[in-house]
């Protein structure tokens, strides 16, 4: 009906975390810049990065769950736009549906972004050295 | 089948990431995390349409399964659409504005 507005809804809140965030760490990049800090070779991938790919699969996802609610008729392009907000039981299920369905896609696609985020922190402690020996040894055999 | 649709695209579009893309000069990062965000929420779509309906959600009739395809399909060629505004949009290549270069020139 109109579960996909839960992760649309926690897509605008992460984008604007994202910005808040990007623009603190432009700020801590120019900081340490001017003082002359060594440099870390350590690959080391900013936060705000890995927010974006909850951006992306968030926004990503609600526009093509918008495209199917489309296809079903369940979204119009006239007020209130919703077809489901026309009566008032239906405007029951639909509340319902958001805070079932639409909370779950959200929280699955958080805890997805949580496993992806962890597993990248994960590639980033590793040393460089090894994962350049690990590819050479690929590419020879 | 829109489900089977996404995820066949999520994976598809993931191989062509690592394989050939892993700067995300063409974007095909972006457009893996549109189908696998779409995936996970027609996942958890259809597992409370699993716990509704029980086994009679595998056992749909050939005009539902046609129309689900002919949906997935749709979805996924709406997300390339998607894909391709973003990368003319941000046009990472720089050939947009080269264009545009040449033709002021």
């Amino acid at each position: 009906m109109a579960c996909f507005l839960v992760p649309a809804g926690e897509a605008v809140a992460t984008t604007i975390i994202t910005k808040l965030v990007k623009s603190k760490e432009e700020k801590e990049r120019s900081a340490s810049d001017s003082i002359n800090v060594a440099i870390d070779t350590q690959i080391k991938i900013p936060f705000s990065h890995k927010l974006k790919w909850l951006n992306n699969m968030l926004w990503g996802g609600s526009a093509l769950l918008a495209f199917e609610h489309i296809w079903h008729g369940e979204v119009v392009p006239w007020f209130p736009f919703l077809t489901a907000a026309e009566n008032p039981i239906a405007r029951s299920e639909m509340l319902q549906e958001m805070s079932t369905v639409g909370v779950a896609m959200a929280l699955l696609v958080s805890a997805v972004w949580v496993g992806i985020t962890t597993a990248s922190n994960v590639i980033e402690k590793r040393p460089q050295q090894a994962v350049k020996v690990k590819a050479h040894r690929g590419r020879n055999q | 089948m829109t489900l089977l649709t996404a995820v066949l695209a999520a994976i598809i579009t993931t191989i062509i990431w690592y394989q050939k893309d892993s700067r995300n000069e063409m974007k095909t990062g972006t457009l893996s995390l549109i189908y696998w965000g779409a995936s996970l929420m027609w996942l958890t779509d259809a597992v409370f349409a699993y716990i509704q309906l029980q086994a009679d959600y595998f056992n749909p009739s050939p005009a539902d399964m046609l129309n689900d395809l002919f949906l997935g399909i749709s979805a996924v060629v709406f997300g390339l659409l998607l894909w391709l505004i973003l990368m003319l949009l941000k046009d990472p290549k720089g050939i947009i504005r080269q264009a545009l270069e040449n033709i002021q020139n």
